[in-house]
């Protein structure tokens, strides 16, 4: 039985057409081919221990040698060795804040006040200075507690301008529509490495004569204000799919501006623009890598510092591998998340 | 919109509304009020400026456009030396800039249909495959790729000598990427002109195939034609001019290549990245394009009679690129901003090129606004050849 619905599954997908069975066999011989060296490479002669990569090398495998020794620099950054617990705790946070996200039992007001305690609790532990916690300068926050942190905390800030930008583009009044296209559309027409360099490096030369804002808080800001202007955009999306009877009920009720808004159709449009703002999430943590150029210790400054070491010069593939695995696992977590929500959210409007 | 009171009134116009709740008034004040408050900001912002740049003693203007830039770029399209202005440095930069995002975006489109088909294929390893590869791709950095390609070739690809070479004189050493060119002929400006000629007797045929559908319902068969009338000038001026094909081969030299085109690791890596990337996601605007036409829609074209390659070329194709055409356009806009990566790795494109003149003359607020006002109009012409595009293929309703 179950042998023949396997034969028939088989000749369903991968042998219909003659084209499909050669197709087939060409990629069955590629892969046959390729994986065991990759396997090889990657499992079977990988050193887990070596002191430099010469000796990986010598081995004939991958150099995983090379993370574990630099596996609390890629992580941590230039944090104090001793005080790493803190960004540890500060990383099993962010883990059940977004795991409480997803699971779709604690919801709205909950979770929002969840996420701001979430956040201050993360900065308090990081920064130090209280509770008998040595301060830690904000400069040596690294690794991944600062990539999230960039991400958690540039989304949430950027969110009341985003809303403020949607309603601004779709106002009546003429020049707060300009205002908030000319804002939307500049921010997203350069690339935002040119943003961030402007809020690193210039802004400085536009605040007051002797007031400073560490790298940190800049880095932050840039992310909010280029954020803000592609979250208007997906808000605007959600804005303009309410049906006009909304906004007429609404208006016929007697709501003001404000309220119609804040009752009426915000709440709707906030709800079916989810997934979208999800992507935006996704696309946002990926570009918190470009702080890596400005000189901001991410995962990828730390990897790329860390191979600096003549030792491991050669793991660089293991190197980004390994990053680049951190990344893909969450971006695959939120983009399968969004989706299942987008199939929850249609089926409710069905 | 309406305020509660003048609604139900019935009394119609002479109900006397306090000015501040008077809608027109409102609607002044705030704008007045939102112009007043974001000049402000920037009057404050500017008046802060001006006095930092008092005190570094920073002089503002672009006289320094005009000044000997005195760093080399490589590599360029344009001759540029040290000698010459920042300005042209600006200049090399644009090219470069240029040059990257057409070429990406020619590379990632037709990647990106490859992906688009292949994601739907009825072969279940062809379309796991590329939906692993999609994933991949969109789950992973741009900038991790970037590093990696580079550190493929800067560090793992081997010396000019032992170079890997997997075509005929192509070669791929730590110097960058070496392939044949053939060497300019005066004939290839005529073949120039014969595909022009071409490509323009082609198009009236298609004029010609399309108003004889009108008027008598028959289809010209213009497919092979079309083909011909656009491949076949070329090929004989080709020919009569006596076949001067002369490739420039490399050479492996003792420590590097001489002849060839060669490409740098950096232009390499960068294009390679950009291409992979982008590709995988126009790839996904392809698939949902082509799924969003129904079924109907080609169950339709084959009970009208019309072959496989008829429902895909004239039923499903025009209704797919409707919904493929506007997501695409911001695909196109994203690669050419992410060509700014760049200066992650030096290869010397508008904004790496801005940030060293930014660091050589302190002048940033002034680089950084011609490089934002460049970027803006790249992308503005971008989006407007797109949405020319787009009207043209666009549905015309009545």
């Amino acid at each position: 039985m179950t042998a023949t619905a396997a034969l028939q599954w088989l000749r369903a997908n991968l042998f219909n057409t003659w084209w499909n069975s050669a197709l087939t066999l060409l990629i069955a011989c590629l892969v046959l081919w390729l994986l065991p060296g990759f396997i090889e490479w990657a499992v079977v002669k990988a050193s887990l221990t070596a002191p430099d990569d010469r000796v990986c090398q010598a081995a004939g495998g991958a150099c995983w040698a090379f993370i574990a020794d630099w596996f609390r620099f890629i992580v941590f950054g230039r944090y104090p060795y001793a005080e790493q617990w803190r960004p540890t705790v500060v990383l099993l946070i962010f883990a059940a804040l977004l795991l409480s996200s997803v699971d779709r039992r604690l919801k709205g007001r909950w979770l929002a006040i969840g996420w701001v305690l979430g956040l201050v609790a993360v900065v308090v532990l990081m920064a130090g200075g209280i509770f008998g916690l040595p301060a830690v300068d904000s400069d040596l926050w690294n690794g991944l507690p600062l990539t999230l942190i960039l991400a958690a905390g540039g989304l949430g800030l950027s969110y009341p301008l985003a809303l403020l930008l949607a309603l601004g583009r779709r106002s009546p009044l003429p020049t707060v529509r300009m205002l908030s296209v000319l804002y939307i559309e500049v921010v997203r027409g350069v690339p935002f490495i040119a943003w961030l360099f402007l809020l690193l490096v210039l802004l400085p030369l536009f605040l007051p004569p002797g007031l400073t804002i560490a790298k940190l808080w800049r880095a932050e800001a840039a992310f909010a204000l280029f954020i803000a202007a592609y979250q208007a955009e997906v808000v605007r999306g959600g804005l303009q799919a309410i049906p006009r009877g909304q906004y007429e009920a609404a208006d016929a009720l007697g709501l003001g501006y404000w309220k119609k808004m804040r009752l009426i159709v915000l709440p709707q449009a906030l709800t079916i623009t989810i997934p979208a703002q999800v992507n935006t999430l996704i696309g946002a943590f990926k570009d918190t890598t470009l702080i890596s150029i400005i000189g901001l210790f991410d995962p990828v400054l730390d990897t790329n510092t860390a191979l600096n070491d003549p030792a491991w010069r050669l793991a660089y593939i293991e190197g980004y591998l390994f990053i680049a695995a951190l990344y893909f696992v969450f971006g695959y977590f939120m983009s399968f998340y969004s989706r299942r929500l987008e199939k929850s959210l249609s089926q409710g409007r069905r | 919109m309406t305020p509660a009171g003048a609604a139900a009134s019935p009394a119609p116009a002479r109900t006397r509304v306090a000015p501040w709740r008077d809608e027109r008034i409102r609607a002044i004040a705030i704008q007045v009020l939102t112009v007043a408050l974001i000049l402000g900001f920037a009057a404050y912002l500017a008046g802060n400026a001006a006095e930092n740049l008092r005190r570094q003693g920073i002089a503002t203007g672009f006289a320094f456009l005009g000044r000997e830039a005195s760093f080399a770029v490589s590599p360029t399209l344009i001759p540029f030396s040290p000698a010459d202005t920042y300005a042209r440095a600006l200049l090399v930069g644009l090219l470069n800039t240029l040059l990257v995002a057409s070429l990406g975006i020619v590379f990632a489109t037709m990647l990106g249909f490859v992906v688009g088909i292949a994601r739907l294929s009825s072969n279940w390893l062809v379309s796991r495959l590329t939906l692993a590869y999609v994933e991949v791709m969109r789950n992973t950095p741009l900038i991790l790729q970037i590093f990696l390609w580079w550190d493929v070739l800067r560090v793992g690809a081997p010396q000019p000598r032992d170079a890997w070479h997997f075509l005929p004189h192509v070669f791929i050493s730590n110097r960058g990427v070496v392939f044949p060119v053939p060497f300019y002929d005066p004939v290839y400006l005529w073949m120039l002109a014969a595909l022009a000629a071409g490509a323009g007797a082609a198009y009236l045929l298609r004029l010609w195939a399309r108003q004889r559908l009108a008027r008598t319902g028959e289809r010209p068969q213009t497919a092979w034609p079309g083909l011909t009338l656009v491949t076949l000038p070329p090929i004989l001026v080709f020919i009569a001019g006596g076949a001067p094909l002369r490739l420039d081969l490399p050479q492996v030299t003792r420590f590097d290549f001489s002849g060839g085109q060669s490409i740098t690791p950096e232009f390499a890596a960068l294009l390679f990245a950009l291409v992979a990337y982008s590709g995988a996601f126009i790839g996904e605007i392809v698939r949902s394009g082509i799924q969003s036409v129904s079924r109907g829609q080609s169950e339709a074209a084959q009970a009208l009679g019309l072959s496989r390659g008829q429902t895909l070329r004239l039923v499903v194709l025009p209704q797919a690129i409707r919904v493929i055409v506007p997501p695409t356009t911001s695909e196109y806009l994203s690669l050419t901003k992410n060509s700014s990566l760049a200066v992650a790795i030096g290869f010397p494109e508008l904004f790496s090129v801005s940030n060293t003149i930014a660091n050589q003359t302190g002048q940033a607020i002034e680089v950084m606004v011609i490089v934002a006002s460049t970027y803006l109009v790249i992308s503005l012409a971008i989006s407007l050849a797109m949405n020319l595009y787009n009207r043209w293929t666009a549905l015309v309703e009545r």
